[in-house]
């Protein structure tokens, strides 16, 4: 379920990794957060927009056999848990993958990718997956 | 603050009800309560409804109205409140008609709970079902409910905190219990390898680790403790109500296995009771996926961290062991996971089982039992306590 408004609020966040980060405390949140729940009132002015690290390493991962809806033409598909390397953990799909060679540990990177269309004449949705970082 | 006695229970079977509708099964459980707490009707002055997506499965929302035109008492004029928590719904709804009570704001009060789901076709479930994770960043990237909690198992696997076949054996112990209840959906024992060689839903996870569609209904009715004994002599003291939340989406917790909302509301709980963990008999634990389960008896402070699995490996779990007995209704798993009345069918089994009536599955000697509700991958954990008078 989705909407061509939606799609344009979330750009920022989807498309380029940005999330924000606490100048109170230091620690980096993804999705950006408008105040920091662990400095809370100390933190609010101080929620400062950051790219992340586009490279990590799968945390976890799974191999989907049941999808919603609108992933039923992808399956199976991987997802994954990708802690990258300022310790962010952010999960999506990871694609151009042996699925049967995944593993906990694989160095991975974010890349720009569709993730969704609304039918033959809607609008696409666009934003990151993973893949293997060789 | 005054105590809360449970005065009434009533459930429909559990299952694949093609032939009732959503109104039909919840007046079903919400009859059956009245006439076990031994009320005309007109003494409810509240009603609670726990469901969690009437809007989406049956296209009907407003329910907490429906409930109350179809049970009679639209025209008493009494407040009636949907609760929505995702899988907690019900265990929610609980806490509220508890508070209504235990503040004086109301006397005879039912908490029905009822989610009609086999009139959806599969992907169309899993999207609702979705739903319950976040939506932009978890669902709008492909992420499942399902996969979330396989990427649970399959860390703790990696961690070595419990094994394939340990995270498995939650499903054995309910199906084992599930035989025992006649209300239960699936009324068969499995053996472990039933659930390893299952078909695949997010790997390491199989269908057998995945509770099922279920349609059904449950209601309890609630008033003062001081009060109990005029309507009935078979109630039970509810000993604690306890509510706590999380991060909605997983990713974004330090620790992806244990839910610290489940650690948070169970601390609540226990101070609340004055008990400890050890002082619990039994529990209906939210096993909607089996890693769910171990997660559960390690979060509840039942067993220390690294030995859950192995507990229900070894049939520790068992209504008849003398240890904890986890989940005699056959929990979710077996039971089987109508969602917005999962969290109400938990305080009936709690119910039967203190009042001596759980039957073949019947635990002995039981003074507390304790139900955890859990919605989304935790983001919203009940922890309910209940009382032998």
């Amino acid at each position: 379920m989705s909407s061509v408004a939606k799609e344009w609020r979330e750009i920022p966040g989807r498309y380029n990794l940005q999330g924000t980060k606490c100048e109170h405390c230091g620690k980096i949140f993804f999705p950006s957060r408008s105040f920091c729940p662990a400095c809370r009132r100390a933190g609010i002015g101080k929620m400062k927009e950051v790219k992340l690290d586009r490279h990590g390493e799968v945390y976890s991962f799974s191999v989907i056999h049941e999808a919603p809806e609108c992933n039923n033409m992808q399956k199976p598909y991987a997802v994954a848990m990708i802690k990258n390397r300022e310790g962010v953990l952010i999960s999506g799909q990871l694609v151009d993958v042996d699925l049967d060679k995944i593993e906990i540990g694989m160095p991975v990177r974010a890349v720009l990718r569709k993730l969704d269309a609304d039918g033959a004449a809607g609008v696409i949705h666009y934003g990151f997956k993973f893949v293997p970082d060789n | 603050m005054r105590d809360v006695a449970i005065i009434g229970i009533g459930a429909t079977k559990f299952g694949e009800l093609w032939d009732k509708s959503f109104r039909s099964i919840g007046i079903e459980a919400g009859m059956k309560a009245i006439e076990d707490a031994n009320l005309s009707g007109d003494e409810i002055d509240g009603l609670f409804i726990g469901n969690m997506s009437a809007g989406r499965f049956i296209n009907q929302q407003h329910v907490d109205a429906l409930v109350a035109d179809y049970s009679g008492m639209a025209t008493n004029h009494i407040p009636a409140t949907r609760v929505e928590a995702g899988g907690a719904s019900g265990g929610v709804a609980f806490r509220e008609a508890v508070m209504a009570v235990a503040s004086g704001l109301h006397e005879t009060v039912m908490v029905g709970g009822a989610e009609k789901m086999t009139d959806l076709d599969d992907a169309s479930i899993n999207s609702v079902m979705d739903a319950t994770a976040d939506a932009e960043w978890e669902a709008g990237m492909g992420i499942t409910l399902a996969s979330n909690y396989a990427m649970i198992a399959r860390r703790m696997i990696h961690d070595k905190m419990a094994t394939r076949e340990e995270i498995a054996s939650v499903a054995v112990n309910s199906h084992f219990h599930g035989e025992l209840n006649p209300g239960a959906q699936f009324r068969k024992g499995i053996p472990l390898d039933t659930v390893l060689k299952s078909g695949p839903v997010a790997t390491p996870l199989g269908v057998f680790d995945c509770a099922p569609i279920t349609d059904g209904a449950a209601a309890v009715i609630l008033c003062p403790l001081k009060d109990a004994k005029k309507h009935t002599d078979k109630y039970v003291k509810v000993a604690a109500v306890a509510q706590a939340s999380d991060t909605l989406a997983l990713f974004q917790r330090d620790s992806i296995t244990e839910f610290k909302a489940t650690q948070a509301a169970a601390k609540r709980a226990y101070e609340m009771a004055g008990i400890k963990a050890h002082d619990i008999n039994f529990a209906e634990i939210h096993d909607d996926y089996t890693v769910a389960g171990v997660m559960a008896l390690q979060d509840l402070g039942f067993y220390k961290k690294g030995e859950a699995g192995k507990a229900f490996l070894n049939g520790e779990t068992h209504f008849d062991s003398g240890k904890i007995a986890i989940n005699t209704s056959g929990g979710l798993k077996a039971r089987g996971y109508p969602i917005g009345a999962a969290g109400v069918a938990q305080i009936v089994e709690v119910t039967e089982q203190l009042r001596n009536e759980a039957g073949k599955r019947q635990v002995k000697g039981a003074k507390y039992g304790l139900a955890q509700s859990v919605g989304g991958n935790g983001s919203a954990v009940t922890v309910s306590i209940m009382e032998a008078i």
